[in-house]
């Protein structure tokens, strides 16, 4: 005589809440995601944000021009440099204050070279999270030498408070720019030791070939830019449609993403964009170092900088993408309004659309491959 | 398309909803009626001649002296590589206005950061609470009145007595 | 009789219990990566090739259940403070925090702010502070080795420094 089971019935199906954050091993910062799932697929993923909000907009109208420089350091601490330019950008055009063009080549020196160590924690922390350890250790050994760059010509190993309103800091040395041809020629051949590890990677192929995948009318409608939206195949670039600085002088590619391994706008897409910037980041230093000329590195700014009354929306192509610095002034030396508009928050809002439907570890590589990052979504 | 064009072409098919067309500063910007922000945001999305595909920035300004805070919606077009600035004056102490949630769908965050840093209303959102402070914070921080608290949950928000002299 | 020292092979050691102890400590502290701002970033770049936090015994845990260390890195905000002091009590004793950056020292450069809490010890307490904006992995590998001298510093099994008096008054 076979005994069955009695027939209670309480297998039931339904979605349990996770909250994966906000302290988590990831190095995006404190975010959390409030994820509904069955266990492996997820329904809903809701980002909660506001865990590093420092109230950075707020802080801007107690301080001067001047001094709110090392707060835009904070904005986005990976792409320190581009902060600070925006906001000097802001402020000069504000006043009407030139920039020195030895100035501005320092500049676009500084930022090229940042634009490389943000790429390189993105890269490295991306394959971390899909479980890949190796190179992010490579990345951070790169880094080191950047760092040691950034500390010759400013001081900073990360918050660099470099770039001034008028020009740069301190002058970049001959002996810097040596070490920077230098390192270019260590660095351009190290960039295929990525693609050798990470791109060329079956595992990581198939970790993200057709995951997450963002259509061009998603990417306008949620606003995503910089590597997310060349990423879906729109060819678009501050540095070359809306030009600033010595730009239009520089000779470089924008890349696209080309559907390469999976759809066009998957996570792969937004991560080949990132390794091909890197390398076209590299072209233009070299071309900058050469045709950097002789003078003053800042020009003569007041002490007590008192622009007119107006606004100004300037910005910038970070490495997370278009970074805006709406500047309101009223005549006095305290900026009236400071508003950062970053690439992070935006894409963070798409992360609920595009997140039904795929499994616990695509989120994770998901968010990797959007490059968000906790101070540019909170401020 | 330049500032003044763009003014004339809405002024024709909107008479009476936009004014105060200021293009002689860096920043072009025309003042909208608050009644009428969500149907010229929507035709300025699509109309080709316009194709404002993007919305870049949602933000507030706070006029505490003129009593108003004006909510700054700066539109730009990937297409035709121009942009506009539009500008809605709201009263101080009662602020809403309809949410342009449907026309660019990250109007859903940033009117939630404009909500909880300034006190706008959007009517018509569909998820409108705090984003980037606590659920139970008081009061909107970046109004030019803000006072802050005592304490936030047990942790006193004193500060040494040298910084309290620099608060201004 | 010969005297103990010298006169055994160098294999063999002699030491306190309390220094045994604390030395096994002391070499393989596991800190809880609690990364929150730019601090985080040179935490990582302590942990990396240059400034190896390894070679002290020190990894990097995701957990708290695993770890016995906590370095607070980055500033910190109202909203993230009850989940500090969730972490630190979850986290299994001995416990040492080191305080990494003037964000979490003091509060930092953002003491104008309205968000931010000025100093992580008002909420859990800490052991080494670490100046600097960021600090130097130098910096913090220093902060590592005081954690380790105070750990040195600990005495497990002692006797009680005060008579201990019974009920009728007679100290014994």
């Amino acid at each position: 005589m076979s005994e069955t089971a009695p027939a209670r019935g309480f297998y039931t199906e339904e979605d349990m809440t996770i909250s994966v954050g906000p302290q988590h091993p990831s190095t995006h910062g404190v975010l959390r995601f409030v994820v509904k799932t069955d266990g492996e697929v997820i329904s809903e993923a809701i980002p909660d944000v506001g865990y590093l909000h420092r109230s950075i907009e707020k802080i801007g109208e107690k301080v001067t021009y001047h001094g709110y420089v090392p707060y835009t350091d904070r904005a986005d601490y990976l792409a320190a440099m581009f902060a600070n330019q925006a906001f000097c950008m802001a402020a000069e055009k504000l006043a009407g204050t030139d920039v020195t063009r030895r100035g501005e080549f320092c500049r676009v020196i500084a930022c090229e070279l940042n634009r490389v160590a943000s790429h390189l924690i993105s890269v490295g922390t991306f394959g971390q999270d899909i479980g890949a350890m190796t190179p992010f250790v490579h990345a951070l050994r790169e880094r080191e030498t950047i760092n040691n760059l950034m500390e010759e010509i400013c001081g900073a190993r990360l918050t660099y408070n470099y770039i001034r309103i008028g020009g740069v800091g301190y002058d970049i040395l001959p002996e810097t720019c040596v070490k920077i041809g230098e390192f270019l020629d260590h660095f351009e051949p190290i960039v295929d030791e990525f693609n050798r590890l990470l791109s060329g990677n079956k595992i990581f192929i198939e970790r993200l070939a057709g995951v997450a995948v963002v259509s061009k009318e998603d990417a306008f409608s949620y606003n995503l830019v910089g590597p997310n939206l060349r990423g879906s195949g729109v060819k678009w670039d501050i540095r070359r449609d809306i030009p600033y600085s010595v730009y239009p002088e520089l000779e470089f590619d924008v890349p696209v993403g080309t559907a390469q391994v999976g759809a066009l706008g998957d996570s792969y897409d937004r991560y080949w964009v990132r390794i091909r910037e890197m390398q076209e980041s590299c072209k233009i230093l070299r071309q900058c170092l050469q045709m950097m000329p002789k003078g003053p590195a800042i020009s003569k700014v007041p002490k007590k900088f008192r622009p007119p009354a107006g606004e100004y929306y300037a910005r910038v192509e970070a490495p997370r993408g278009d970074m805006g610095f709406y500047v309101v002034s009223d005549g006095s030396e305290y900026p009236y309004r400071v508003r950062i508009r970053t690439g992070s928050y935006t894409a963070m809002s798409i992360i609920d659309k595009i997140s039904k439907g795929i499994m616990l570890a695509d989120l994770i590589a998901l968010i990797g491959s959007l490059d968000v990052d906790a101070p540019e979504i909170d401020r | 398309m330049d500032a003044p064009e763009i003014y004339a072409s809405l002024d024709k098919l909107f008479p009476g909803k936009v004014s105060d067309l200021k293009a002689e500063v860096f920043e072009p910007y025309l003042s909208v009626d608050k009644n009428a922000i969500v149907e010229i945001c929507r035709f300025l999305q699509s109309a080709p001649g316009f194709k404002f595909e993007v919305l870049s920035d949602l933000t507030a300004l706070d006029w505490p002296k003129e009593e108003k805070i004006q909510v700054v919606y700066h539109l730009f077009s990937y297409a035709y590589n121009h942009q506009i600035v539009l500008k809605v004056d709201l009263p101080r102490d009662n602020p809403k206005v309809a949410t342009v949630e449907n026309v660019w769908k990250v109007a859903n965050w940033f009117e939630r950061e404009v909500y909880d840093l300034f006190g706008v209303i959007f009517e018509g959102h569909s998820d409108l609470r705090r984003i980037m402070l606590p659920e139970d914070w008081v009061g909107f921080p970046l109004r030019k009145d803000y006072v802050e608290q005592e304490e936030y949950d047990g942790i006193s928000t004193q500060r040494a007595p040298l910084v309290e002299k620099l608060l201004r | 009789m010969k005297p103990l020292i010298n006169s055994l092979p160098e294999t063999v050691f002699t030491t306190k219990v309390d220094e045994l102890l604390n030395w096994g400590r002391a070499s393989s502290q596991w800190y809880m990566l609690f990364g929150l701002a730019c601090c985080a970033i040179e935490l990582m770049q302590t942990g990396g090739p240059r400034a190896d936090l390894d070679r002290f015994g020190a990894v990097p845990r995701a957990t708290p259940r695993q770890s016995d260390l906590m370095i607070v890195a980055g500033t910190l905000t109202y909203k993230m403070a009850k989940r500090t002091k969730l972490l630190y009590d979850q986290m299994p004793d001995p416990k040492y925090v080191i305080s990494m950056g003037s964000c979490s020292n003091c509060g930092g450069l953002f003491q104008l702010a309205y968000s931010v809490c000025k100093g992580v010890d008002k909420i859990i307490p800490v052991d080494v502070y670490v100046p600097g904006c960021p600090p130097r992995p130098e910096a913090l590998t220093e902060g590592l080795l005081r954690i380790q001298d105070k750990m040195m510093r600990e005495r497990w099994l002692v006797k009680p420094s005060e008579p201990v008096i019974d009920q009728s008054g007679v100290a014994e």
